[in-house]
């Protein structure tokens, strides 16, 4: 009888087993050395100038990068037709990151490091952005987020820098807003608790609309992808508030919008440029008429820079063109700009020159980029009404 | 106590559509053993389906009753396809192999027709057409239930009545209790098991596809991820109610539902999604049968 | 066979000092952040292996010890940490006094994840199959929620490794990185594959035989749970630090799943196969990023070929051996099973 192999005699396998997984650890990573690109190019005159962007293009929030990645697109197209820069053509790189926050910095790492790009655009969320950011700043190459709005991402390093709002400027926005236009003293909150825009964004809405001495009625939470709001709604009609503030993304707000009327809620519902897109008036349909949020601009402005973009993005991708989509084309409008400003695209010319961009004609506003890197611009207040974004005011930077 | 009794009525309606998707699921599960993951995804599918089915034939701009027959006939039709495809193709052949596999391959699908969602029908959330113009059904005070939210419980018992007749009173049922029961004993008295698994498949995806239709109308907003965690959330309301019973699906759908509701209302919001698996725990734990489940307990 | 184990830890050593010295010039960041993902995974991987594969138990939800040992390791470095490492580099060469402190929190984010492995593996691991899974699932989602709503670490925003001036909590050297790792890998290696570790594969053979032969069952597989959690925190803590910023995003079902994947497609039984598998298919994603929307696609097929083709797995149960390979298979005396 073979008596079953004693687990003494095995001890030492394991050791054994480990140090050939290590080695070939080190030969997979030296594989994958040969396969490194050189970075640099010849000297040829229409070499591309590389721009990087790293989004979510899969993954949970999968609309929000697709739709920055094709504003960004349609700039550079643009920019190209019209001749390039510094006689350049511009080529963008697109990398997926999943919608994880991780992937966020290998995508930039690997746009740095294997594409050599000049610069970075992304990322849509605040916490993928504040996962890539110091490698940017680590590497020396300026990268300019289009859509987050938590204030720490510009606070990594000075090559970080941001083409939208804040989160304390826009909550004080609508606060004040609520507050002086709406009389409202007793204001809900409903807040998408997983996405780090809408708790910024409400946090500083609560903070402002009690320093006004407003009151902060109920504080309801829900998840991004969720349907079913009647029970948060349910609780925030019984604490009978003056106005609603729902600082999330446009893929709830229309939903809540619908079940907020069927359970009676009468007063406004206000929000942030999270709702700027077709899909808003599309899902919430009657039931979004009357309300506000602020945004960087109108679609209806009789600005014809607003106008041509929105035709051309109709054109270009066949929709209309959302926040996102509006935020990834400046950005990539001021890259472009601050690249023939500086007349190289050398790292930290290329960082003054961004830094130092100033009344920027954007679609997203007139942008200038203050001293800690972000950009200061007027925000406009939208009513929706007719079935559209209609301008209501605008409310200066400040 | 009226705002107690809107959150009730609230839970309730959310809990029609968790028990119909925990139909599908205690069904799957009880003749094949398989936590199918895969089945949230056919409820996603049957949602898009229906989406599409509807925009072809331009009902968005006439509600009917007919035209939501329609689309729900033609979305049941197509997820029942999916389901008898996806047991065909890829949990046939792992029968034999340890369950384990089994429950990596249902991840596998499920992760693999998010994605092709996500690929076809693009990442953007779309907009259900209203089959169905939404209308009070009746309002007492401030407590306002919509003629939907009524369609939507009412549709789910119906149908649970439906399913319950179609495994207690006739021939393939008597099958599927068998195959359930013993397999290889059932093959033995003659019962074609491949076809039984593959029927009950396509009764359970049919069933998945009915809620995707009927959330659509309730909450119009679709996107190829939604089906994730309502798929989740209905298998917990299955072991809820025991698993393998089919009124006790719709007991634990409504249940989880009416929960949820209150646990969101009354305590935090946050946990929302936590108290599902907070129950499965409790469940599991406390009565693992589950509330009308057959003391079916492996415990030695 | 004392001289032939010393042999190969020299061997070890040296090659994870080579590695911490010559990898960061052969390679530039991106590599070396894929290297870094790599050993994390086989740390994590291996740790559940120690679960599912040698114990029999389902356990899906292990990610939520991940996160765990994460973000305690994290707050460990930010509020207490940082200021321990400031003090150190006064008195110390920077480069060691970072050698130095860095096992602090792994060991903290370690200690806490273990005893959430406790805290869980006590009450549903009295559960069986399945239901043992969607338990585990259940509280790897608890565990993510209820981390969410900790404000003091950032809740939706992130929790980053913020340090005094001139201090860096983070860590990225290959050399330590492969070296705790290794360290693991011998130390699971060693518990499973001792005399003792035979009840826990006596317990997923035949859980009744083995309570009937005098072993406490309920207790091996506590044990079992949470000596991997104690792993699967390290894991978690080692992530931190590498990056210098965590989210519970990185902490979800998928990556739970993923890990599940990685055990199964390597061999239910095999620390080498989980290893392995987790190596390879850490790296595939960004091997196969040209392909776009495709590469999930691919991914999942990948997964469930492999299930349908070779359900056992690559390794099946057995080790990665040099002995094996150089002896012809016939001549193999052992169980092989």
């Amino acid at each position: 009888m073979t008596a079953p192999a004693t687990a003494r005699g095995r001890g030492w396998r394991a050791p054994l087993a480990l140090g050939r997984a290590l080695a070939l650890a080190a030969a997979l990573g030296a594989a994958l050395a040969c396969g490194q690109e050189g970075g640099g190019g010849s000297a040829s005159g229409a070499e591309p100038i590389r721009i990087g962007h790293f989004a979510s293009l899969t993954g949970d929030t999968a609309t929000f990068g697709q739709s920055a990645d094709a504003g960004i697109r349609l700039a550079i197209e643009e920019i190209n037709a019209a001749g390039g820069v510094l006689g350049r053509p511009l080529l963008l790189i697109s990398e997926d990151d999943r919608s994880i926050t991780e992937e966020a910095r290998t995508a930039a790492q690997k746009l740095i490091q294997r594409d050599g790009v000049v610069a970075l655009l992304g990322e849509v969320a605040s916490s993928r952005s504040l996962a890539a950011a110091p490698e940017a700043q680590r590497a020396g190459i300026p990268m300019i987020t289009p859509a987050s709005t938590n204030p720490k991402v510009t606070e990594v390093g000075d090559y970080v820098f941001r083409t939208c709002f804040i989160d304390p400027f826009q909550g004080a926005v609508m606060a004040r807003f609520a507050f002086e236009d709406l009389g409202a003293r007793r204001v809900a909150i409903l807040s998408d608790f997983k996405q780090d825009y809408s708790v910024g964004l409400a946090e500083f809405f609560r903070k402002t609309f009690r320093e006004l001495g407003g009151e902060i009625v109920a504080d309801e939470r829900y998840t991004s992808g969720d349907i079913e709001f009647r029970a948060q709604l349910t609780t925030i009609r019984g604490a009978k508030p003056d106005a609603v503030f729902v600082p999330g993304y446009y893929t709830e707000v229309g939903l809540i919008a619908k079940q907020a009327r069927e359970l009676g809620i009468d007063v406004p519902l206000l929000g942030g440029d999270g709702w700027d897109s077709a899909k808003t008036l599309e899902i919430g349909g009657d039931a979004v008429e009357g309300y506000y949020f602020s945004n960087h601009y109108a679609a209806d402005s009789d600005n014809p820079r607003v106008q041509a973009f929105v035709r051309r993005f109709e054109e270009r991708h066949g929709s209309r063109p959302d926040a996102m989509a509006a935020l990834g084309y400046d950005a990539a409008g001021i890259l472009a700009d601050a690249i023939r400003r500086a007349g190289t695209t050398d790292g930290p010319a290329l960082r003054d020159a961004i830094a130092a961009t100033r009344d920027y004609e954007g679609v997203t506003g007139r942008i200038t980029i203050d001293a800690d890197r972000n950009a200061r611009k007027d925000a406009v207040v939208l009513k929706i009404e007719g079935g559209r974004f209609r301008f209501f005011r605008t409310v200066p930077a400040s | 106590m009226e705002q107690f009794l809107q959150q009730l009525l609230n839970g309730i309606a959310w809990g029609g559509i968790y028990a119909l998707i925990a139909l599908g699921y205690t069904m799957v599960y009880g003749v094949l053993r398989l936590i199918n993951f895969a089945h949230g995804e056919i409820y996603m599918v049957g949602a898009m389906s229906g989406y599409y089915v509807a925009h072809a034939l331009s009902l968005g701009s006439r509600p009917s009753l007919g035209g939501l027959l329609v689309v729900l006939l033609a979305a049941m039709a197509l997820c029942a396809a999916l389901g008898a495809t996806i047991e065909r193709v890829a949990y046939r052949p792992l029968r034999q192999a340890p369950r384990l596999a089994a429950l990596i391959t249902a991840i596998g699908v499920s992760l693999l027709l998010q994605n092709v969602g996500q690929l076809v029908f693009g990442a953007d959330p779309k907009f259900f057409p209203a089959l169905l113009s939404s209308r009070e059904a009746f309002r007492v005070g401030a407590l306002a239930v919509s003629n939907i939210q009524l369609m939507v419980v009412v549709t789910a018992l119906v149908l649970m009545a439906a399913l319950e007749f179609v495994v207690m009173r006739t021939r393939f049922g008597r099958a599927m209790r068998a195959v359930s029961a013993d397999a290889p004993a059932a093959a033995l008295m003659g019962v074609n098991v491949d076809r039984v698994i593959s029927g009950t498949f396509m009764l359970g995806s049919a069933l998945a596809a009915a809620a995707g239709i009927l959330v659509g109308l309730s909450n119009p907003k679709i996107d190829p991820l939604m089906g994730l965690l309502p798929g989740l959330k209905a298998f917990v309301a299955a072991v809820l109610g025991g698993i393998g019973n089919i009124p006790g699906a719709m007991a634990g759908g409504l249940l989880l539902g009416i929960v949820e509701t209150l646990v969101s209302g009354y305590l935090s919001s946050t946990y929302r999604d936590a108290i599902a698996f907070v129950i499965l725990i409790a469940i599991l734990l406390y009565r693992p049968t589950g509330l009308f489940g057959s003391g079916q307990v492996e415990k030695v | 066979m004392r001289g032939r184990g010393l042999l190969v830890l020299g061997a070890a050593i040296a090659a994870l000092v080579l590695a911490e010295l010559a990898l960061p010039q052969l390679l530039n960041r991106y590599y070396l952040t894929i290297v870094v993902r790599i050993l994390v995974a086989v740390l994590a991987a291996t740790s559940l292996q120690l679960v599912n594969g040698f114990t029999g138990q389902f356990s899906i939800g292990h990610a939520g010890f991940m996160a765990v040992g994460a973000y305690v390791s994290a707050a460990f470095s930010v509020f207490v940490g940082g200021h321990w490492l400031a003090t150190l580099q006064g008195a110390l060469p920077a480069e060691l006094a970072r050698l130095l402190y860095f096992p602090l929190p792994l060991l903290a984010g370690g200690l806490v994840a273990s005893l959430a492995g406790l805290v869980v593996g006590v009450p549903t691991l009295r559960l069986r199959g399945d239901y043992l899974a969607i338990a585990t699932l259940g509280f790897g989602e608890i565990i993510r929620i209820a981390i969410l709503n900790v404000d003091a670490v950032g809740g939706a925003r992130g929790f980053s490794l913020a340090a005094p001036p001139g201090v860096d909590l983070r860590y990225e050297g290959i050399g330590l990185i492969g070296a705790v790792v290794a360290l693991s890998l011998f130390v699971m290696a060693r518990l499973v594959y001792a005399s003792g570790g035979l009840a826990f594969r006596a317990v997923r053979e035949d859980e009744v035989a083995a309570e009937a032969m005098g072993i406490p069952t309920t207790r091996v597989k506590v044990e079992a749970f949470v000596v991997a959690s104690f792993f699967a925190g390290v894991a978690g803590a080692l992530f931190a630090h590498a990056e210098g910023y965590v989210h519970t995003n990185s902490f979800g079902f998928v990556r739970s799943f993923e890990l599940v994947a990685f055990v199964v497609l390597g061999g239910l039984g095999s620390l080498t196969g989980a290893a392995l598998a987790a190596a390879v298919l850490t790296a595939a994603p960004e091997l196969l990023r040209g392909l776009g929307e495709w590469r999930m696609i691919l991914y999942s097929i990948l997964i469930i070929a492999t299930m349908i083709l070779r359900p056992q797995g690559l390794m099946g149960s057995r080790e990665l051996s040099l002995r094996r390979l150089r002896r012809r298979p016939a001549a193999v005396a052992e169980a092989g099973s």
